[in-house]
Formats: structure tokens, sequence, C-alpha cells
């Protein structure tokens, strides 16, 4: 069993309680550093600590919030991101449900670090349900006097808010969800300025992830050395990773980082295997905006050496032979899935889900959609391939936010990889024409009667 | 004229004083899904622009607001809004099956509202539930590790609810 630093209590009866989650050592972070320590401290503890950023990108949270400009006089801003749209990834739903007040009580001590007196968490408007459990925690930790004015009988004051979004993708986008906050449309902003200058109301602003903020619990309470050592190189800590597709066992799993993948994959305290025994095919580990890998290049690198979970093992070999960790949503497809379908049903959601700001990312994903649209309908001609990787080639780069390249990198990796199984499609139109075209028999022997 | 009933515009005179002064165009999500909920599921002209006025901000404002969010519907919809996810988890899972099961059950396509207003059928993007897929959410609710068995059972119970009356109410937002 790996160590849990997260979900260490979540089997214990009423831990979504107030109650029960202070008998359990809960808020102990918020004792710890408003009575002994000082603000600078705890940011201290999370740079020696090298938690990385749990939203996707994984930069590292300490410097990130050292970066925070603090002109005198002017508030600053702690907002957290939970508005988790990134398909496959589920887990920090899963978190906010069990332990709320684990959240809670990171955004506290983090605002304390930060020397924040307001804080919001934006929430994805159709967790709606969550909005209630979250209310509830706030309310417990209002009467506990862990929020409110003179926290603890410190000098230190903190309101914070839960502020539910409207189903839109990209406010999930750091800039685009402070617009979305301020009442408006989700428009990713130019940078610089960053948020840590001109944020929130053109406040200095700090924004992270759900699971960053509540790993900044344990940090504070066992010291950012001691976290330091848990998983492996730069991935330090523990990880959640919400599993799903073709799997026995889909769910929310904390993981140590350096997990090998074959564990993760196949051992029963995890995934426990393929659905229906049947054939791994491909997997995508880090949430749809990371390249998707065929089974033998997820689980061993090019060089042949065991893959490992973590920011680096993931990404070796680059984007010719490897993937991301990205925000831990982890898609298994086995043998039954079409990648060509797959990576048109990735592009719908791209398409559907860019802002409109820039023209690459807009004309280029809508183009995508239909382009892939017409290939897994056995519409398609051979160029279309190249044209597919040309339209990626032209999105990547050169738009305002990261969604273009989110957009593009899927498609250009599915053709990378499964290039054969995109020329199938124009070769024997007619074959695929069925939505279920490789339930009966997958594409890898298919392609031993007919293609080799 | 429309206008909030007194519990719906204490709750957001609340909801406005969460954000600082003179920054009350923040509450403008929350509140249209307050809107939304007490003015028959949708956002009309005269909604929008109630709101506006609540909020004191150009009625473009929240017309520009309203278009850009997929939860905010600028047309009547079925009292049943059902909104199936077709991500990749969900369609690894089955989801077409379940879009083909109740589009068949309901006689009516993707995107279209049955005769009597009832259902209205729509295909999502993930809402994090890959782990229970194939999904739906009704109003509030998500209905997850969906069969067709399954969904037979809800189409029964929803036949007499009105989802859009659970959908935000009051006691989403705590007191204070
Ligand atoms: C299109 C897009 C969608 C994103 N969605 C999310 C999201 O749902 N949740 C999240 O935490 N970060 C998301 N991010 C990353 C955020 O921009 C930001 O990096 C993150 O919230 C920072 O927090 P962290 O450092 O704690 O990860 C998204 C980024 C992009 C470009
Ligand atoms: S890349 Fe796409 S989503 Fe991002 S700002 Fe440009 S148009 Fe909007
Ligand atoms: S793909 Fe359907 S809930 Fe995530």
């Amino acid at each position: 069993m790996g160590k849990k630093l997260l979900l260490e209590h979540l089997g214990v009866e009423g831990i979504h309680t107030y109650e029960v989650y202070r008998r359990q050592g809960g808020y102990r972070s918020v004792e710890k550093a408003i009575r002994e320590m000082s603000p600078d401290a705890v940011v201290e503890e999370v740079k020696k600590s090298g938690l990385r950023g749990r939203g996707g990108a994984g930069f590292p949270t300490g410097m990130k919030w050292s970066f925070l400009a603090k002109p005198p006089g002017v508030p600053r801003y702690l907002v957290c991101n939970a508005d988790e749209s990134e398909p496959g990834t589920f887990k920090d739903r899963y978190l906010m449900e069990k332990i709320p007040h684990l959240l809670v009580e990171g955004m506290i001590t983090s605002s304390f670090a930060l020397g924040a007196n307001s804080a919001y968490i934006y929430i994805r408007g159709e967790y709606f349900y969550l909005v209630k459990i979250l209310e509830k925690a706030i309310d417990e930790a209002y009467a506990a006097g862990f929020l409110g004015k003179n926290i603890l009988g410190s000098e230190y004051s903190l309101d914070l808010y839960v502020h539910p979004g409207a189903g839109a993708y990209i406010c999930g986008e750091e800039t685009a969800l402070l617009e979305s906050l301020e009442g408006k449309r989700g428009n990713p902003r130019m940078k610089p300025p960053f948020p840590a200058i001109a944020g929130l109301y053109a406040s200095p602003t700090v924004v992270n992830n759900v699971e960053t903020i509540a790993a900044v619990v344990p940090i504070v309470n066992m010291g950012g050395e001691e976290y330091a050592k848990i998983g492996v190189g730069k991935s330090t800590g523990t990880k959640l990773i919400s599993a799903g597709g073709n799997i026995k066992r889909p769910g929310v799993y904390e993981i140590e980082m350096g997990l090998p993948v074959e564990e993760f994959l196949f051992s029963d305290e995890y995934c426990g295997g393929i659905e229906k025994d049947l054939e791994l095919k491909a997997v995508v580990p880090g949430g749809s905006s990371v390249p998707i890998l065929p089974a033998g290049l997820f689980l061993k690198t090019a060089a042949g050496e065991a893959r490992l979970m973590s920011y680096e093992s993931l990404a070796d070999g680059g984007f010719v032979s490897g993937t991301m960790l990205g925000s831990g949503g982890f898609i298994a497809y086995d043998q039954r899935a079409c990648i060509v379908r797959s990576t048109w049903n990735y592009a719908r959601f791209y398409h559907h889900e860019s802002c409109g700001q820039c023209s690459p990312c807009r004309e280029g994903t809508g183009w995508m959609e239909k382009v892939l649209h017409r290939l897994e309908h056995g519409e398609g001609r051979m160029h279309d391939i190249d044209l597919l990787v040309d339209i990626a080639r032209k999105i990547e780069g050169n738009t305002i936010c990261p969604l273009g390249d989110a957009a593009a990198w899927p498609v250009a990796a599915a053709i990378r990889h499964f290039r054969e199984e995109f020329e199938y499609h124009v070769k024997f139109p007619e074959r695929v024409k069925d939505p279920k075209h490789f339930h009966h028999t997958p594409f890898s022997k298919i392609r031993q009667a007919h293609l080799v | 004229m429309v206008s909030f009933n007194d519990d719906t515009l204490a709750l957001a005179q609340r909801i406005i004083r969460r954000y600082p002064e003179g920054k009350q165009k923040s509450a403008l999500i929350p509140i249209l899904h307050l809107a939304q909920a007490e003015f028959g599921g949708w956002l009309s002209v005269e909604t929008m622009d109630y709101v506006a006025g609540l909020l004191q901000i150009k009625p473009i404002e929240v017309y520009e607001v309203a278009s850009f969010y997929s939860m905010f519907n600028l047309t009547p919809k079925g009292k049943c809004l059902i909104e199936v996810c077709r991500t990749v988890p969900c369609w690894l899972k089955g989801s077409e099956d379940i879009v083909a099961h109740l589009s068949k059950r309901l006689g009516i396509k993707e995107g279209e509202t049955t005769k009597d207003g009832m259902f209205t059928l729509k295909t999502v993007e993930c809402l994090g539930s890959c782990g229970t897929a194939p999904m739906l959410q009704c109003g509030h609710e998500y209905h997850e590790d969906l069969t067709p068995e399954k969904v037979d059972l809800l189409l029964e119970k929803w036949k007499s609810e009105d989802s859009r009356k659970v959908y935000v109410s009051n006691d989403f937002f705590r007191e204070n």
C-alpha cells in the first residue's frame, strides 16, 4: 500500500463533517501556521516540498507563490480552480465530495501564507450539488473560528466563498477563470501581466488547483522536507489519479509518485486490469490534452525502461514517444476502441470549447473536427491525414492560451502512433460504416489480414 | 414584468455582498442560475434585462455572458432537460447506446423537445463522472453507471417531476 496523504482518512465514517474531520487531526495545519509560523515560513515549506501544480501544468507551487506581488494597501486573492472539466478528470470532485474540509483547511492555510483576506473557490457549474457540500463545510469552519475575523485570536482574518461557473471548459484556464469570476465571458487574457501581478480585479492573485491546495495541509503538518522524501526526483509527494475507460476498477486513487504504470494498471489495488480481460490498446494518462500512447510505448519507454507514474517518466521520449502526467485523468482503451473515432470525439470537444478569440484555434479546431468526422465516417481522402498534421502544426504555439495546443496535440499524437488505422478508414470506407467497427475484430487482427 | 420572489431577491442580495464593493458584476453567473431556475428553465430577454437592472450593469453585459456558457438556455427547454455525456471516457463505456436508447424511447433526436414539453434530449461534454460512465445529468442530479434498464426507470420517475424546480434553490447558498 502506498502512502496516503490526502485520502488517508477516507474510510472514516462521517469524515465529511467538521467534528469527525477535526478529531482525525483536521485544521492542525491552520493552528500550526497561525500560531507557530510566519506567512513566509509557510511559503518556504511549500517550496521545500517540491510540490508541483496538480491542475495539469505541473508548475512548482512554492515558486508561483513567491512571485505574488505585495504592493502595500492592495488586497491579494487566492482563487481555487475547481473548474475540473478536462475530459477524464474527476479527482477534484471526489476530494471535495468525500473530504470537503481538506480543501477548506488548505484554503485557510494557503491564504494565510499569501496574505489574502478573501478567497474564492471557483467550481464548475455542473457540480452544483458540491456547492452545497462546500458551503456547509465553510459554515462549520466559520462556527469553529477557523474562518472570519481574527482567526484563532490572531490578527489574521479570512472570508471564503464558493462561486459556481456555468459550463465552459475554457474557464479552467486561469485567466479565463478570473474573467468569469468577474462576471464576464471566459476569454483568456493576454499574458503578461500574470495573475501574480494583476489577477482578480487587477489585484495580485494566486490560482491553484483543488488538489494542490489540499496538498498544502500535509506539507505544513509534516514539513516540506519530509514531503519531498515521498516520490521520485522532481515528482514529489502523492498524486490523485482518476482512472476511467476500459478498466476493471475505475475510480480515484492516491498514488505515490513513481509507482510503475504496470502496477497501477494491473494490480487489484488500483485499476485491476483491462475490462473483460481484453487487450490494452492505448492510454491517455493525463486528461484529454496529453498525447495518446499505444500500449507498448505506454508500459515501456522507447529505451525499454519500465514507465513510472511521474512527470518525468511519462514525458520520457518527448512528443515522439512520450506523453504527460497532466491532470491525472487516466483513460485506458481496450482493443475494441477506434482511435479515429476517439480523435474525432476529442476534436469535437475542443471545437465546442474554443472561446473563439484567436483564429488558429477557432477555425483550426472546427476544421480538424470536420476532417476527422469525414475520415471516421468513411468519407475521407488519403491526404486528409497529412492535412490534419498540418492544421495541428499551425495551431500549436500560435494562440493566446494553451487550449490551442491542447487541441492540436491529441490529433498529432494519434496520427503519429496510429497512422495505419487512419489509412484503413480511407482504404475501406464500407468497413467503418458501423460505428462499432472494431468491436468484433480488433484492428490489430484486421491489420494482419488486410494491410500487411 | 419579471421579478424575483422575496426569498430569491434576499438571496441575490446576499450573493452580491460576497464580492467587493463596486464589483457586483461578479455575482452575475450565480444570479443567472437563480433566474433560470425561477423563470421556467431558460433566460428570456426580459429576464436578462431584469438581472441587468438588479446588478446595475448594461443589458448587453448580461446577454454576452448568458450566450457564452453552455448551462444557460436562451430558448425554452423541456421540464426535464436530459444531458448525456458524449466525451471519450463515456463513449468507451457505451454512451452512444444510451443516447440511442433515449432517442428511441422519447421519439426525438438530440437537441429536440418532446411535443408535450416534458423532455429535452441533449448531449454534453465531460461532466467529471468518467469513472462511473456512462452518465447523464438532469437538473442538479448525476445519474451514473447507466444501462438501458436504468434509463427506463429514470424516465418513469421523471414523468411526474420538473427538474428545473430542484436545480438551484436557496439552500445551495449559505446564510451570510
Ligand atoms: C484550457 C485549459 C483548461 C484548464 N482547466 C483546468 C482545470 O479544470 N482545473 C485546473 O486546476 N487547472 C486547469 N488548467 C490549468 C490552469 O490554467 C492553471 O495552470 C492551474 O489552475 C494552476 O494551478 P496549479 O498550479 O495548482 O495546477 C487549465 C488550463 C487550460 C489551458
Ligand atoms: S487558444 Fe482558443 S480557447 Fe485559448 S484564447 Fe485562443 S481561441 Fe480562446
Ligand atoms: S467523459 Fe463523461 S463524465 Fe467524463
